[in-house]
């Protein structure tokens, strides 16, 4: 499989930069990471109950899950018929009246049946009623482009929940952010949507103990840096983090030491963690699979044109994203309609060298 | 078939048995002149009812209604009422009661309630005409019966979610006349501190208010799953319009209501227009109660506050136990879809009249009480003029109040907020606070 391979040598290109001692740690897929994520607060909190597409007796159309249905029963995890705006409405209306669902959507692209109760129903409420109702929800499932599937199933919703106050929206890359960002975001009394990727579910990413943990949180609004370096800073989340570090181990062997920032939150965005960054690296490309029109990588330029880190650049920042078409179905099209690592390198390398800008104005005439 | 009988209550050993008779009784001739029925209304026998006898053993209190004025209970006494008009079953054998009782106490809180509702809305028309009421604007004027025969036999436990239309939800639901009326005029002493406005009133069990035409049948399904979750014994009633009645979500809750047993009331307030296009031009089918598919359904008379207290007693009852249901309320607004709309390029001010003049409920409440001898005419005219109070006393302060200070703009965006700024028009520079206290 190409991306297990991929992502084991971004996991080993993380490791190989780590500053922490190597411990022989356990590994957890990403699947089992949202999976247990889900068990224990289901164990913790009885007003949670999980419900959409497939999830109880079919144990989830991705197997997130996977016998949860056998272990808390039709009560709490609950099938849905095709149906998402009904079901979505129903979910954020039982949040309003005090429990706590997980609103499955078995991809983000049939959330746009619901996109109404995810903005006006869930995220406007506590605002419209001056704090007397909040709306403690979440809606999850895979986000962004899988594979081979075409235009309808391949779209970035980052951008398009983000924008909106009163939610909080987070996109987990690996086993560590999809366990402990979904328990938070179960936790959290305001409405989360967690936007994960197909593509990572059956990825094992080694995990310390202290994630296995049942109070083992990620705090929302919080970035990690994945990878600690001085020349150019890499943002990205979700699976372009994988690309990310890829493309760092590439840079590295060119002797441009990147430093790799995992969003893990879209919104809040921990611009604190970026500005930092940018002080100490100067350079700064944004990667994410979704489009560049108002995108995260586009919040991000904006973030910085507006604080006194746009002194701190010694070039133009640039975005590495999806390209600005509806994704096609032929592989070596659909390869081409995302960010590379080639891509990332590309762009990393004209970003330090100060050529992108004049790259671009050239191409321009 | 139809006839008029009362019942005298033993307390109060006024004898009523004159009403039996049609030479004596006004109301029996004017009502058998009025009313033509056809097969498919006829009064329909009386159901058994197991929560018959609460209306027998005195008043229902609910909670968060305004107190009841000028009636001792020992004193009461109670009417026995046929309907004027029977109800149309849809996939149900039997229905509610169309003999219903009617205690003084009940009569006055029904008859303070719609009068109340009424004059609140003409409140909201005068200070919206004054330009004090921004935006859109929805009176439930004409609908009155509705929402106090659905309020009169909701217990504690049980939850409402309505759309755009809720001034008189609001208040029916515990909020002030003055927390609906400043909500209006935008200040802060409103319900939502005037950041909701005319479509976003929210009170304990009452989920709004929603300006998202069908949206809260869905979100009321929810209400109702969570009753069920916690099996707290309650019923949702969402409410919406016949507009709404041709939205998708609508049906994809009355669907999976039934595939879950959610203890839901879905009740059409029919008022013959969705804005302006009449329920004939925008459904296929008008007969709204028989729209749920395999759910059972009851049509109503919802110019009738009794018929529509009756119905829903009888559906709360049918959710809890037996599942979900539809209400269709035939009723009708005298004013616009909004004060923006002046409604007559759709209707004709001859059929407004016409509905004013034949089936107005407050009209036609304040005839039985009088006729009835619940209660005389200087008692519902110091009903009126205690309401017109309340609702001047609001007035003046949805007019005097002050607007919030400007930092809880930011306020209640997130019941626990993470963002260190929020963003301005530019800079961030905003701390994010709650406007009121938690």
């Amino acid at each position: 499989m190409l991306r297990s391979r991929l992502t084991q040598a971004a996991c080993a290109a993380q490791r190989a930069f780590s500053t922490s001692p190597r411990v022989l740690a356990k590994q957890m897929t990403v699947r089992d990471a949202l999976n247990s994520a889900l068990d224990d607060e289901l164990a913790r909190d009885d007003r949670v109950f999980l419900l959409g597409e497939e999830v109880a007796q079919y144990d989830g159309a991705y197997k997130i899950s996977r016998g949860l249905w056998k272990k808390y029963g039709d009560k709490r995890i609950i099938d849905t018929p095709i149906t998402e705006m009904g079901f979505a409405g129903i979910a954020v209306g039982a949040a309003m009246a005090g429990l706590r669902p997980v609103c499955e959507f078995m991809t983000f692209n049939f959330s746009m049946q619901a996109i109404d109760h995810v903005i006006n129903s869930a995220a406007k409420t506590f605002y419209m009623s001056a704090g007397a109702v909040n709306v403690p929800i979440v809606f999850r499932g895979p986000n962004g482009a899988a594979s081979g599937v075409a235009a309808q199933h391949s779209q970035c919703f980052a951008a398009w929940y983000a924008h909106c106050p009163g939610l909080k929206v987070v996109s987990p890359y690996d086993s560590e952010d999809a366990r402990g960002l979904l328990k938070s975001a179960i936790r959290d009394p305001d409405p989360v949507v967690v936007l994960e990727n197909e593509l990572m579910y059956g990825v094992a990413f080694p995990v310390d103990d202290k994630v296995a943990d049942k109070d083992f949180l990620v705090p929302i609004g919080k970035a990690k840096i994945m990878k600690p370096g001085k020349d150019i800073t890499i943002v990205a989340h979700s699976k372009a983090v994988e690309t990310s570090l890829l493309a760092a181990a590439e840079l590295a062997k060119k002797g441009i030491d990147a430093e790799v920032i995992n969003l893990r939150s879209i919104r809040p965005l921990d611009v604190a963690t970026i500005f930092a960054s940018v002080r100490k690296t100067h350079h700064l490309i944004t990667v994410e699979n979704g489009w560049p029109q108002h995108g995260v990588g586009a919040e991000i330029c904006a973030r910085i044109m507006e604080d006194q880190t746009f002194f701190e650049l010694d070039a133009p920042i640039w975005r590495c994203c999806g390209v600005d078409v509806p994704m096609p179905y032929a592989k070596s099209l659909e390869i081409n309609a995302l960010p590379q690592v080639k891509d990332v390198t590309e762009a990393a390398i004209k970003i330090v060298g100060n050529k992108v800008g004049k790259a671009a104005a050239t191409a321009g005439k | 078939m139809f006839k008029i009988t009362a019942k005298a209550s033993v307390s109060a050993g006024i004898i009523l048995h004159n009403l039996i008779d049609p030479t004596k009784n006004a109301l029996l001739t004017r009502l058998m002149r009025r009313v033509h029925f056809t097969a498919a209304e006829l009064p329909r026998p009386l159901a058994p009812s197991a929560l018959h006898d609460r209306y027998e053993n005195g008043v229902i209190t609910v909670a968060g209604v305004h107190p009841n004025v000028g009636l001792e209970q020992e004193q009461e006494q109670t009417a026995r009422v046929r309907l004027q008009r029977g109800f149309k079953l849809h996939r149900l054998s039997e229905g509610p009661d169309t003999m219903v009782s009617l205690t003084q106490a009940e009569a006055v809180r029904y008859y303070r309630q719609m009068k109340a509702i009424r004059q609140i809305e003409a409140a909201a028309n005068r200070l919206y005409k004054e330009r004090m009421v921004r935006g859109f604007c929805h009176l439930y004027t004409g609908q009155e019966a509705c929402a106090v025969g659905m309020r009169a036999v909701m217990r504690p436990e049980d939850s409402i979610i309505s759309a755009y239309r809720v001034h008189g939800w609001a208040y029916l639901m515990g909020l002030s006349a003055q927390g609906v009326l400043a909500e209006l005029t935008g200040r802060r002493s409103g319900c939502s501190c005037g950041k909701g406005g005319s479509m976003h009133m929210y009170a304990p069990n009452f989920y709004g208010g929603n300006g998202i035409v069908g949206a809260q049948v869905s979100l009321g399904a929810g209400v109702a799953l969570a009753s069920k979750y916690r099996q707290n014994g309650g019923v949702c009633l969402a409410l919406y319009g016949d507009g709404a009645a041709n939205q998708g979500q609508v049906f994809e809750s009355f669907n999976m209501a039934a595939l879950w047993q959610l203890p839901i009331v879905f009740v059409c307030e029919n008022n013959n227009y969705g804005m302006g296009t009449s329920a004939e031009r925008a459904a296929c089918n008008t007969r709204y109660y028989t729209r749920g598919d395999v759910l059972p359904g009851i049509w109503v008379d919802g110019m009738d506050v009794l018929a529509v207290r009756s119905a829903t007693e009888y559906a709360i009852e049918f959710a809890q136990n037996r599942g979900p249901l539809l209400l269709e309320l035939c009723t009708y607004r005298y004013g616009g879809h909004s004060l923006s709309d002046p409604g007559t390029s759709y209707r004709s001010r001859e059929e407004v009249k016409e509905v004013r003049r034949k089936s107005d409920a407050i009209n036609r409440f304040r005839e039985l009480c009088l006729d009835y001898g619940l209660q005389s005419q200087e008692q519902l005219e110091e009903i009126d003029a205690e309401v017109q109070t309340e609702v001047q006393n609001a007035v003046k302060v949805a007019r005097s109040d002050e607007e919030l200070a400007p930092q809880y703009l930011w306020a209640d965006v997130y019941a626990q907020n993470i963002e260190p700024r929020l963003r301005s028009v530019y800079g961030y520079d905003l701390m994010h606070a709650r406007s009121k206290p938690t």
